[in-house]
Parts: C-alpha cells; structure tokens; sequence
C-alpha cells in the first residue's frame, strides 16, 4: 500500500546544475521520476502533463542518446517539440546563443533543452529569455539530468543513497557526468571516491568533497557502485594518458576485476561505453551491470524535470 | 466540526457498498478494482476483500494517481507530486470497479477515466464512492453509494481510513481548517 505525502514545493524553472539543488529538491525529482517511469510501460505510453506547451531541443553538440531520451520525454508528456541541432560557431558563441534563443522564444515556446561545448551557455540563455531551461551537458561543467537518473538507478538498486560507497572512475577533470553525480550523491550522504590518471582528477570544490585514488584495484573491493565514465577523446586537447591499452590496463572493468568486488556491486557507464577500453563486454552485458536501466530511467527523469520546472510561474520561479 | 460516519458507520457504510456492487456488475465479465490516491487506495483494498470473499471471485487490485490528467494542471502554483500508478493487468474487455472516498465535482473521476483509458478499454466501469456530498460541475454519477450528505459547497470533507489515518471516520470542516 503506497503512502505518504510530500508538502515540498518546487520553485525552480530551470534546471541548470545539481550544484545549486538543496538535498530535499533532489529526493523531489527521484520521487517525481518514479511516478513517471510507469507511464513507459504502459499501452499508450502518453500522458496530458504538458498538452498545449512546446519543448525546443537546442543542441549545439552531436548527441543522439540524450536528445532521443528528452524528445520521449516531452512526447511522452503530450508536448510539441522543435528539433534544432548544429555545431556551434567557435566566434562570438554568447551572442549567437543569445540570439538564437530570443528568436526561437518569440515564436512561443515553454522549455528550453540545450546542450553546448561552453560552460555556463545554458546559465547564459536562462539569464537573457523567459523560457524554462534544462542544461542536457554544458562543456566540463554538469550534466544534470545524467546526474539524476544515475542517483535514480542507484536508489532503485539499493533502496537507500546515504552511506553507499561509490567510485567514479575514468577521465574525472573532464568529465561533466562526474561533476553532477559528485554534487547530487555528496549531497544525499554517500560517500564517493574518484579513481583516475593523476592528471585526470580534479581539484576544486567538487573533488574536496570526494576521497581521490590512483589505484583502482585498492578500492574496489569496498565499493558499492563502480560509475566507469567514457574516454572523451573530444574534450582533451592532448592526450593526458599514455595510451589506450595503458588506460584499459589500470582503469578498465573486466571479469577479473569484478570477482574481487563485492556480490551485489551495481556497474554504471553514461555511455557510448568503448568496449574493451572503460568496459570489458562480459561485464557490460553481465548481470552486476545498470547500463541499460540507466537509460530506461532518463527518460523518467526528464520527464519529471520537464514536468517541474514548466509547473513553475514565471513570476514566482528563480 | 461535524462527524459524519464513525468507525461503526464506516464499516456500515462499505459493507452496502459491497452488497450493492455484486449486483451491479456484469456476472459473465471479469472484475478488477482500482482506487483513485490516496484515500480511494485503502478503500479499494477494504471493497476488495469484502468483495472477493463475497462472491469468491479473484479480483486484481490497482491504483491510479490522476494528477497528470487533471484539468486544472496548468492553472496551479507549482506542478504537484505525482505518485505512482499500478496496474498490473490489462483492463480490456473487464468490468472495472473505480473507487474513491468523495464524490464531489466529478473532476477527479473525469480525470481518472481518461488515465483508466490509456491502460485500455474496459467493456464496463463502475463508479463506487463512500460519500457523496453533491455540488456536482459534470455529469458523472456514482453507480453505488456508502453514504449521501448534504453539504455547503466550500465545506471540506475529510474520510480518515487506519490504513494511512489514525482511525475510520468520515467528518465535514468549514473551509480553510482542513488537514
């Protein structure tokens, strides 16, 4: 028998970081995504939420997962969608966007989507259009809407956020999955570690709040969750490891490591995973591995996200 | 503060409830309950048994949380919780025993028939309330009824249930001094 009830109020119409999110908004978020995730199972898979309100997917950089989660998303929920995908000038990238988004706003639209090489773009279009805005992965900085469904996997597996033992390994300083699971799982008690190349982990805010490791092999049989991100070969400049097979050799998931974890360790990867590289394939398909839920509970998660902030006033929202 | 129905009466008030439903739903059609959240829930679970040992028949249980589907969604300070909805069989072609705690505008069970209807096409649906308090805004009607009051239209009635409350009791406020 389902209980309880929220008295919480969400205020925000945009959603731009999980920085910024107090612990209580982003339990919202969860419990709000895990009403929506049925709405996928279902004979039709549609529900009313958004009829009449039009979401702009302004994607700046080549994606095909993440725009096709947020296009079901807004389907899902009724709304109508505009599609505008291009690689963004590398002059004057804040005026185009700018402009851009005031012309899209000026034929009447209710939320925008974006995705962008530069960091902060989509703290800039909030600022400058009245529109809703959810950051799908701006430069290094955050992901938001990866963070969250990557904490909703974790809190379906295991039933809890706080106290879990989490590992994100991989290309940490680069990475803007790492950046919103770092903000998002601190906040909510868990206690994580980042495993990478020295030249790949991060300072600042975000890595003080974590235990840092080179060592993949010294941790691993403590943690509860194994997060391997990608190789981003398009956000390093030069190469700040010595080789593939270096990385693979030190950082990769493979059987023999996964048999000196615990039994019920959860492995996650955003993908694309590069098989063979962060992942080896028996352990990608294998039963400890989320990879495929992940992706299934972004489309709830987005749907609860575009669900929130396009239920927020204009006036009475920050 | 004025009680309507004490845990006596409540208990009265499900056992027509149940008396009533075995007659109005179609004997050759397979039934299934479903409760609107979140009172509806816990009286869908009670109608349930009562019914079940009644007439001996299985009956699947579901809930529906209707907020995506109603109509004033877009007219609201801030989008509200959505819980989730489970039903677990497939409706088609089955007699659908659609239970809440209050009738009253009709909105709510508008709102649920359309959700009802995106898990697919039951041959008949049944309406079953505990109270009925009038002030009807569309032409909805309960097809059986626990208990009919009279009520102003900006009075708030509360049903209580021991499964989510601290005990059984129906009670009507003047506005504004709801829980």
């Amino acid at each position: 028998m389902p209980r309880g009830k929220s008295q919480f109020v969400w205020t925000r119409r945009h959603l731009l970081g999980l920085e910024e999110l107090s612990a209580e908004e982003i339990v919202h978020v969860l419990d709000t995504a895990a009403g929506f995730k049925e709405i996928s199972t279902r004979s039709i898979k549609k529900a009313p939420a958004l009829r009449g309100k039009v979401v702009v997917l302004l994607f700046f950089e080549p994606s095909t997962r993440t725009s096709m989660s947020f296009n079901l998303a807004a389907q899902r929920l009724s709304a109508d969608l505009l599609e505008f995908h291009t690689e963004a000038s590398s002059v004057k990238k804040g005026e185009t966007l700018i402009d851009t988004g005031r012309n899209i706003e000026a034929m009447g639209v209710d939320i925008f989507v974006i995705r962008h090489a530069a960091a902060g773009a989509p703290q800039m279009l909030a600022r400058h259009t009245n529109t809703c805005v959810i950051n799908a992965g701006d430069g290094a900085h955050e992901h938001p809407t990866q963070g969250l469904l990557d904490i909703f996997t974790i809190r379906e597996a295991k039933g809890r956020i706080e106290g879990l033992k989490v590992a994100i390994v991989g290309d940490i300083s680069h990475s803007r999955v790492a950046r919103s699971n770092i903000w998002g799982l601190t906040k909510l008690g868990a206690e994580v570690t980042l495993v990478g190349p020295p030249t790949q982990l991060p300072g600042g805010l975000a890595g003080e709040r974590c235990r840092l490791s080179h060592d993949l092999d010294s941790v691993l049989p403590e943690m509860d969750v194994v997060n391997l991100l990608r190789i981003q070969h398009e956000r390093q400049g030069a190469n700040s490891f010595p080789s593939i097979r270096e990385y693979s050799r030190l950082f990769g998931m493979n059987a023999e490591r996964l048999s000196r974890c615990k039994d019920d360790v959860l492995i996650m990867h955003p993908g694309p995973i590069n098989r063979g590289v962060e992942i080896t394939s028996d352990v990608a398909d294998g039963p400890h591995s989320a990879i495929l839920q992940q992706v299934t509970n972004g489309v709830a998660i987005r749907m609860a996200v575009m669900y929130l902030v396009a239920g927020v006033k204009p006036e009475k929202g920050n | 503060m004025k009680r309507i129905l004490d845990a006596k009466g409540l208990s009265a008030a499900i056992d027509r409830m149940v008396d009533e439903l075995a007659g109005v739903c179609p004997a050759d059609l397979p039934w299934a309950v479903v409760g609107i959240r979140t009172r509806g829930v816990a009286l869908a679970e009670r109608v349930k048994a009562q019914l079940a040992a009644k007439t001996g028949r299985e009956l699947p249980l579901g809930w529906l949380d209707i907020t995506l589907y109603r109509d004033d969604l877009h007219e609201m300070e801030a989008s509200p919780l959505v819980r989730q909805t489970k039903i677990d069989f497939d409706p088609t072609d089955m007699c659908i025993i659609l239970v809440d705690d209050v009738l009253f505008t009709g909105r709510t069970i508008r709102a649920a028939l359309g959700a009802l209807g995106d898990y697919g096409r039951p041959k008949v649906v049944r309406l079953a309330v505990l109270v009925d308090r009038g002030h009807r805004e569309l032409p909805i009607a309960a097809d059986v009824v626990g208990c009919r009051i009279e009520t102003r239209r900006d009075e708030v009635v509360e049903v209580s249930m021991s499964e989510t409350d601290d005990g059984d009791e129906v009670v009507a406020r003047p506005a504004g001094s709801g829980r």
